[in-house]
């Protein structure tokens, strides 16, 4: 039986596609009509034709827990998203506006400390804050940019409104998934492409090798570029691996790399060491240099640290940089955007309650069932409680968990995530979704159109974190009304 | 090139090659006996024999017979020696240099891995076991092609045609090994076995070239009927068959030349060339083949070490 989309019901969700049983978006209208012109089985060979090419083209990521098959094939729905050039327009210039201000920011915090001054921010959170590091104070990275890839997770509230949920600052994952998504789908549906304008994404890799090469120490045209990867056991391997693929550059693990005595990085190659200007690290500061971070890391390079501070390698992003990657320093980012750029927000948070504010933490506490609470440094949806699903005892657990570390803690009222329709065994049914556009920062500034399209499998469910069972779609940006 | 890259591509180029020369090795292997009287003294051990893995197979089999041995060649996930554990290594070693190989390439092996894993239980039976191994060797061989075709010819591929030639050179010295041990007079006596008359000679032989793809340009090469002496001089030292055992020390020569620091290495090369070349195969047939070839086998290893010590990250010291 093909599609039948009276029988898509959304409810009181913003769905991306239908906006009430049997009426597509205007945007979505031949999407809409060209699925529902396809039998069930012509549905059902197209997503098998999408399994086996992730499964040949090999995109894959890798899960901890499962032993033995770390390498697990990439979860993808075929039916792409669909967002309005108009509204991705202003949504992209506010994705801008933010990682401006958090690179003022970051810059700030390890040099004058303004904010801090002017009390805009209370100092109190940077003194306590897990991932501020004393090393990289006084440092000057070129262009006074710390953060030079982010990842910002935005929601859509049932207002159809965009929402920054969080900025990932330290190593985003997920855009090779993205470019990986676009590919299956132009072998999938190639059809669809015939009656659509949408905005291409292939260039990430040219703009992000643009933005590394830039930060080079050394004049001249051929910077070396490497990719650092924790190695092929790391969940995002599959991402290292493909980024350096697409940028030409070498990837490289910790064992490769050697700081000799005039404080230059170099890696060992096939004709013996070879200077290295460049490192898009993909391990966390704290493994970056068991001379300065953890002693016993294997991962890092020593006296990799020594290096980028005495300015012979660039590092992105910078150690340091995930001081403004934390739940609760977020909640200040549109302050910070009216004190650096002197400008209004053009994207709004999601609203966020301090633990560190005694008023707030006792509206928390008291409400703790209606409520995500959520760590200052967790990333992948760990550590959180989700209060409407939880159990009494969690939430007393997370009660003494507050009190003792208010510092640590921020909540949240439970956003509804927009949903968009999945293709499931029998039918079309709503899913929740959020998305991940990437912003680059260098010497310019790049926002991809649109982004990874996160969806949460399970009916109901608002996780959509890979790593505990979410999928992904592509996310097409097309100019309004279609073709 | 990175020195950790440089190795793992090594890696990948051998395993290819294992995988491809192991297939060539079980169908030849399967057809000769076809073609040979029932109770005739080639047995499977002998396949177990050549591959060097005799120890690993008597712990884990009971019995030396048909299905236990192609099991163990072409399925068994914990044999060193197995296609299946060949190809899932190549792939391993693909997946962790996916940023120098060219994409193409990575699906295929990516996509023999998969058909291996999937199939390769079946060929433990008679019946679908050649086309099986067929379509293994004609996917490494698309690989082969594809990274040919769309891969520069840099030090990247420098070092899969290193790998692939000396472990194509080590494979043709191993199936040289098989016939020579179902054929030679001297160890049917010894094993106070029956010998193996006159006629299966021919087939023998015959087998051994079609293995490697060899029968047509023996052919083209020497138009005498297909004896012994001019098969073995044919595999060990014809210059232009690529997977004569000269040929392929000549290509990896030409190949390590393009390398730095490469002084040691292609002096063990050039012993081995010289061994090669300058052996009496009518005498060694008489007596001595076997040991010879060992010999070789041994110098193989040694170049190995040198191109390891030579190009690849030192071992970490613990």
């Amino acid at each position: 039986m093909e599609i039948d989309w009276k029988s898509y019901n959304p409810g009181s969700f913003y769905d991306e596609l239908i906006s009430s049983p049997g009426y597509a978006r205007k945007p979505a209208r031949i999407l809409a009509r060209y699925l529902r012109s396809l039998s069930h089985e012509e549905l059902q060979q197209r997503k098998a034709a999408a399994e086996l090419a992730i499964k040949t083209m090999g995109i894959s990521f890798t899960v901890y827990s499962e032993a033995g098959n770390i390498d697990r094939e990439w979860p993808f729905d075929i039916i792409p998203r669909i967002i309005t050039e108009t509204q991705w327009t202003r949504t992209s210039k506010g994705l801008e506006q933010r990682l401006r201000a958090l690179n003022c920011f970051i810059h700030d915090i390890y040099n004058e400390q303004k904010i801090l001054k002017d009390k805009v921010l209370p100092a109190e959170l940077i003194a306590k804050s897990g991932n501020f590091r004393k090393e990289c104070v006084g440092m000057k990275p070129k262009h006074n940019v710390w953060a030079h890839v982010c990842g910002t997770d935005l929601i859509r509230d049932t207002d159809g409104s965009f929402y920054v949920l969080e900025d990932n600052l330290r190593v985003p994952s997920g855009v090779s998934y993205m470019l990986e998504n676009r590919k299956v789908t132009k072998r999938v549906f190639p059809e669809l492409f015939e009656n659509y304008d949408i905005q291409a994404i292939a260039d990430y890799p040219a703009q992000l090798f643009e933005t590394l090469a830039a930060l080079s120490p050394r004049p001249g045209n051929n910077p070396e570029v490497v990719v650092l990867t924790p190695g092929i056991f790391n969940s995002a391997y599959f991402e290292h691996s493909f980024l350096a693929q697409q940028m030409g550059a070498e990837l490289v693990e910790g064992g490769d790399l050697v700081v000799q005595d005039d404080d230059c990085v170099y890696m060992r190659t096939i004709r013996g060491l070879s200077r290295v200007d460049v490192i898009y690290r993909r391990i966390d500061d704290l493994f970056l240099d068991p001379e300065v971070f953890q002693p016993d890391s294997v991962l890092g390079v020593p006296g990799l640290m020594r290096a980028w501070l005495k300015g012979n390698v660039a590092l992105a992003n910078a150690p340091g940089a995930g001081v403004a990657d934390d739940k609760i320093i977020y909640t200040y980012v549109p302050q910070m955007i009216k004190y650096y750029l002197g400008e209004e927000p053009l994207l709004e948070n999601v609203p966020s309650f301090l633990c560190i504010d005694e008023k707030q933490r006792k509206h928390v506490l008291q409400n703790l069932d209606k409520l995500v609470v959520k760590p200052a440094n967790e990333s992948g949806g760990y550590g959180m409680l989700m209060g409407p699903q939880s159990t009494k005892a969690e939430r007393e657990e997370f009660a003494r968990k507050i009190k003792a570390n208010p510092r640590n803690y921020m909540a949240q009222p439970l956003i509804s995530l927009s949903t968009a329709p999945v293709l499931c065994d029998r039918s079309v049914e709503p899913r929740h979704i959020d998305l991940r556009p990437f912003i680059l920062q260098g010497k310019d500034i790049y926002v991809t159109p649109g982004g990874l399209t996160r969806v949460a499998m399970t009916k109901g469910s608002y996780v959509v974190n890979s790593s505990q069972g979410g999928g992904s779609k592509d996310t097409w940006i097309v100019s309004d009304g279609g073709s | 090139m990175l020195s950790r890259v440089a190795e793992r591509i090594y890696w990948l180029g051998r395993y290819l090659e294992r995988a491809e020369n192991t297939a060539r090795l079980l169908n030849v292997y399967s057809t000769l006996l076809l073609d040979l009287p029932r109770g005739s003294r080639i047995g499977w051990h002998t396949l177990v024999d050549i591959t060097g893995c005799k120890e690993e197979f008597d712990e884990k089999y009971q019995a030396t017979d048909e299905r236990s041995v192609i099991r163990f060649l072409l399925a068994d996930a914990k044999n060193s020696a197995a296609i299946l554990n060949s190809v899932e290594m190549a792939r391993e070693n693909a997946r962790t240099t996916r940023e120098i190989i060219p994409a193409e390439a990575w699906e295929e092996i990516n996509n023999l891995y998969l058909f291996t894993r999937d199939n390769a239980s079946k060929g433990v039976a008679r019946g679908p076991r050649h086309a099986l191994l067929k379509e293994i060797i004609s996917r490494c061989q698309m690989i082969a092609g594809l990274l040919a075709g769309a891969m520069s010819h840099n030090s990247g591929y420098n070092f899969i045609r290193i790998a692939r030639s000396l472990e194509r050179a080590d494979m043709t010295t191993r199936i040289v090994d098989v016939g020579s041990v179902t054929v030679l007079p001297e160890l049917a006596s010894e094993n106070g076995e029956e010998d193996i008359s006159e006629p299966f000679e021919n087939t023998i032989w015959m087998c051994v070239l079609r293995s490697l793809s060899a029968d047509q340009m023996y052919r083209q090469h020497i138009q005498d009927r297909v004896k012994g002496e001019h098969v073995v001089s044919f595999l060990l030292q014809d210059a232009h068959f690529p997977r004569s055992v000269a040929h392929c020390l000549a290509k990896l020569h030409r190949c390590l030349h393009e390398l730095p620091s490469n002084r040691k290495a292609l002096k063990e090369v050039n012993d081995a060339k010289k061994m090669v070349l300058g052996a009496d195969i009518e005498a060694l047939l008489a007596s001595g083949l076997l040991e010879y070839i060992d010999e070789l086998q041994v110098k193989f290893a040694d170049i190995h070490t040198h191109i390891q010590q030579a190009w690849f990250l030192p071992v970490p010291k613990d």
